[in-house]
C-alpha cells in the first residue's frame, strides 16, 4: 500500500464529496436526543465538531470541547452492527392465494454505505460478526451483501473513556486492519492511512501530500496518549476457563440482585448477534410477513420451552450473556465475544461493570 | 428447454418450499403423524434428509416449529412428521387439512451418527414423543438385514396409550428386534413393565459392550439415567448419544436461541456425544 498522506482539514469536505460521487450514502457520528449515534450526513457540518462525551458506568452525558476537532469522543450508543445487521428485516413472505400459500424469499435492496468514524473496537467487532454471519454452516446473504458492499474509514482514537477497556481485549485503541481508509486526527489535519485498493481509490483523485516525519510523530504520540488514558483492564488469562468452572457458584446471585433484564447491554454491544423472526399478517391475513428483530438473551421467552422459560431467572440470564461474550464464545468461533468498547457498561441503567463482575465471580485482578 | 444449475436462484437458508399434506393418522393422545408433499418437483429433488434430522414446518402467521423426520423416506417425495400438539404451531399443524399448504424449511442438524462397522448392539431409547426422530433408525437398522447384531428398543411413556408408534413393535419384534415398554402409570389392561426406562438397561442381557452403542432421545432427566446405567453395565462413554432440544428460531446458528454451554444445538446438534453435554445437563438453566 502506498505510504501515509496528509489531508488538510480544510480538505475533509473534499473527502467527502468524493464518497457522495462515487454514489456512496455516508454514516457518521452526528448530535441527536444528546448523544453522539451514527446516521446520514451530508456534509462535514454534520459531525459533532467541537463536542466530546463523558462516560461512566450508567452514565452517559455530552459536552463542548475547547477544541473544534472532528473525533474527540469515544463511541456512542449505536454501533454499525444496525447497518450490517438491522435491527428489523423483512426475511421472507407468504401469500394467500387460490392454491394455497406460497412464499417469497426477500432481499433488501442493496446499498452503498461508507461509514465514517470506525473505532479500532467496531472494526473487531465487525470482524467477530462476520464470524457469526459469515463463516459457519450457514451464510447471511443479506450481511454478507452489506459487508461486502460498505467502504469503511476508519479513525483513530484520541481520547478513552473510563469504561473502555480495548487495550485488554487487544482490539484497540489503534486501527490496523480492517479499513478501506484510516484517520488519525491532528492538529492542522488528518493523517491518512490506506488499507485496500478500493481506499487507493478513493482518495487517489485528491492529491494529496505524503505526511511528514512530523505528522507520524504527532499520530504516534496520539497513539501512546491514548494508550495511556485506558484505564479499566480485564484479566483474559484463561479467562474462558475460569468462569467455566464457576457456572455454579452463589456469586452469580449478587449480580442478578441488581440485574434488571432490561436488555439494554445487549442492544447497544456490537457484537450480539442474537435475533427472532416474528409473523406479521396483513389486516386481510392475506400475506404474512416474516420479520427478523434484534432480540436478546435477557429476554424471557428467549428460551421458553412448551411456554416455560430455561432462564428462568435473572441470575441463569445474566451468566449466559456474560459467559457467551467471554468463554463459550471462544468455544463456537475461536475468539472472545467482547471487544472492550464499554458500552455495556456505560448504558447499563444501574451501571453493571463487566470487568468488575468476572472479578466478584472468578477472581483475576492482577 | 433444459436450465444449468448455475441459473438457478441460489437457495437461501430462509427459502421456504411449498408442502401439501396428503394424510394423517392418530397415534396417541395428542399426537398425530402427517405425511407431506413437496408442491414442487425441484424442492424434492434437492431434498435429503438422514435419521435425526429436523425440518421447520411453516404455518403463516403461527410461526415455524422444529419438528424431526419421523420416517426417512427412499423417495424424498414423501416427508413423514409425528406431531405433538402444544402451542401455537402445533396446534395449527393439527387442524390441517388434507391438501392444505404450508412451509418447510431444511433439513437441519447433524442427525444420528452412522453405525460404526464393529457394531453388535444398538440400544435405542425413546421416551414420550423421543421416540418419533428414532423411528428413521429402528426401520434403518431392520432393513439393513444386520442379521449377526443386535437391536433393543426401549420406549417409555407416562401410561400405555401415551406408547407412542405402539402398533409397530410387533413387526420390529418380527424383524429381530427386541422392544420393551414401560410406563409410569399402570392400568387394568397393562401387562408390561411399570417404571422408569434406564431400570431396564440394568437388565439388558449385553454381550459385547464395547461394541454397544445407544441412542436417546426423550426428556432430560431420562436421557442422563439411561447414559449413568449404560456406563455401569460398561458400555464406553464415546457409544452414548443424545438429541437435545432447546428453542428454536432460525435452524442456522444465526439466531442464538437454542444456545447451549458451547452449543448450537440446531447446528452442532441436536444430536451429541454423551461426553460433549454431561457436563452441561448438571447446570441448572443453561
Ligand atoms: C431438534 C428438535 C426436534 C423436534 N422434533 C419434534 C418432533 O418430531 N415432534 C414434535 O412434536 N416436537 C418436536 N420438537 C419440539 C417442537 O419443536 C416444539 O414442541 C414446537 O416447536 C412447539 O411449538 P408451538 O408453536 O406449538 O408451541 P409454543 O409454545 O407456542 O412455541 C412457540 C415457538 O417457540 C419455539 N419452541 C417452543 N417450544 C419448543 C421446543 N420444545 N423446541 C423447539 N422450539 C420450541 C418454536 O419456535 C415455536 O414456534 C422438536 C424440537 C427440537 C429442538
Ligand atoms: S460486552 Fe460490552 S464491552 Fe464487550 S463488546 Fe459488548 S458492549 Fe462492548
Ligand atoms: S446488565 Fe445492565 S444493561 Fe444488561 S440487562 Fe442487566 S440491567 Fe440491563
Ligand atoms: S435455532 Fe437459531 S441459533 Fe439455533
Amino acid at each position: 500500500m502506498t505510504s501515509p498522506l496528509f489531508l488538510p482539514v480544510a480538505e475533509l469536505p473534499k473527502l467527502l464529496a468524493r464518497l457522495l460521487e462515487l454514489g456512496y450514502k455516508v454514516i457518521a457520528p452526528t448530535i441527536d436526543q444528546e448523544a453522539i449515534v451514527y446516521s446520514e450526513i451530508q456534509s462535514v457540518e454534520d459531525l459533532p465538531r467541537g463536542w466530546t462525551d463523558e462516560q461512566e458506568p450508567g452514565h452517559y452525558r455530552i459536552k463542548p470541547t475547547s477544541n473544534d476537532r472532528y473525533f474527540d469522543y469515544v463511541v456512542g450508543p449505536h454501533s454499525w452492527k444496525k447497518y450490517l445487521f438491522p435491527p428489523l428485516q423483512l426475511i421472507s413472505r407468504a401469500i394467500s392465494g387460490e392454491e394455497g400459500w406460497t412464499f417469497e424469499t426477500c432481499s433488501d435492496a442493496p446499498e452503498q454505505l461508507a461509514f465514517l468514524g470506525v473505532r479500532a473496537c467496531e472494526l473487531a467487532a465487525m470482524k467477530i460478526q462476520d464470524r457469526v454471519f459469515l463463516d459457519g454452516a450457514y451464510v447471511d446473504t443479506g450481511y454478507q451483501r452489506r459487508r461486502e458492499g460498505s467502504f469503511v474509514i476508519a479513525v483513530n482514537c484520541s481520547v478513552a473513556s473510563p469504561n473502555c477497556f480495548c487495550t485488554s481485549m487487544n482490539s484497540g485503541p489503534r486501527c490496523k486492519t480492517g479499513f478501506d481508509l484510516a484517520l488519525t486526527e491532528l492538529d492542522d489535519g488528518m493523517f491518512v492511512e490506506v488499507g485496500s485498493s478500493r481506499g487507493q481509490d478513493v482518495i487517489e483523485p485528491l492529491s494529496l501530500h505524503a505526511a511528514t516525519t512530523q505528522h507520524l510523530n504527532s499520530a504516534e504520540n496520539l497513539y501512546a496518549r491514548t494508550v495511556s488514558q485506558v484505564s479499566k483492564h480485564l484479566n483474559t488469562d484463561d479467562l474462558r476457563n475460569r468462569l467455566m468452572s464457576n457456572l455454579n457458584d452463589g456469586k452469580w446471585d449478587s449480580v442478578a440482585e441488581r440485574c434488571l433484564s432490561c436488555t439494554n447491554c445487549t442492544m447497544v454491544c456490537p457484537t450480539c448477534f442474537c435475533s427472532h423472526v416474528s409473523e406479521v399478517p396483513s389486516l386481510d391475513e392475506t400475506v404474512v410477513e416474516r420479520q427478523r428483530k434484534w432480540d436478546s438473551c435477557f429476554n424471557l421467552e428467549f428460551t421458553a420451552v412448551h411456554g416455560t422459560p430455561v432462564r428462568n431467572d435473572v441470575r441463569s440470564r445474566y451468566r449466559q450473556w456474560l459467559t457467551h461474550k467471554l468463554a463459550t464464545w471462544h468455544d463456537q468461533f475461536g475468539e472472545s465475544g467482547c471487544v472492550g468498547c464499554g458500552r455495556c457498561i456505560t448504558w447499563c441503567p444501574v451501571g453493571i461493570d463487566l470487568t468488575v463482575e468476572v472479578n466478584a465471580i472468578c477472581g483475576g485482578e492482577s | 428447454m433444459t436450465t444449468t444449475p448455475a441459473n438457478d436462484p441460489p437457495v437461501s437458508a430462509w427459502t421456504t418450499a411449498p408442502i401439501v399434506l396428503r394424510s394423517t393418522k392418530a397415534e396417541t393422545p395428542g399426537v398425530f403423524t402427517a405425511e407431506f408433499e413437496f408442491k414442487c418437483e425441484q424442492d424434492a429433488a434437492r431434498f435429503a434428509s438422514r435419521p435425526g434430522q429436523f425440518n421447520m414446518l411453516y404455518c403463516p402467521g403461527y410461526g415455524e416449529s422444529a419438528i424431526s423426520l419421523s420416517r426417512v423416506c427412499e423417495n424424498s417425495q414423501r416427508l413423514v412428521h409425528t406431531i405433538r400438539s402444544v402451542g401455537d404451531v402445533t396446534n395449527r399443524l393439527a387442524r390441517l387439512k388434507i391438501g392444505e399448504i404450508i412451509g418447510l424449511r431444511g433439513p437441519f442438524g447433524n442427525g444420528w451418527p452412522d453405525f460404526p462397522d464393529d457394531l453388535q448392539h444398538l440400544i435405542v431409547v425413546g421416551g414420550g414423543i423421543g421416540l418419533a426422530p428414532l423411528r428413521p433408525v429402528i426401520e434403518q437398522f431392520l432393513a439393513s438385514h444386520m442379521a449377526t447384531r443386535e437391536l433393543t428398543v426401549l420406549v417409555g411413556a407416562r401410561s400405555c396409550e401415551h406408547l407412542l408408534f405402539a402398533g409397530e413393535y410387533q413387526s420390529w419384534r418380527d424383524s429381530g428386534a427386541t422392544v420393551i415398554a414401560t410406563v409410569d402409570r399402570s392400568a387394568p389392561e397393562w401387562k408390561g413393565e411399570v417404571g422408569v426406562v434406564p431400570a431396564l438397561i440394568d437388565r439388558l442381557n449385553i454381550r459385547d459392550p464395547a461394541e454397544t452403542q445407544l441412542f436417546a432421545c426423550g426428556p432430560e432427566i431420562m436421557m442422563s439415567y439411561s447414559a449413568t446405567a449404560a456406563l455401569d453395565r460398561d458400555i464406553p462413554r464415546d457409544n452414548i448419544w443424545f438429541s437435545m432440544e432447546r428453542h428454536m428460531n432460525c435452524a442456522i446458528g444465526h439466531c442464538g436461541r437454542c444456545q447451549f454451554g458451547s452449543h448450537f444445538i440446531c447446528t452442532s446438534g441436536p444430536v451429541f456425544r454423551y461426553n460433549d453435554v454431561q457436563q452441561l445437563l448438571t447446570i441448572h438453566g443453561l
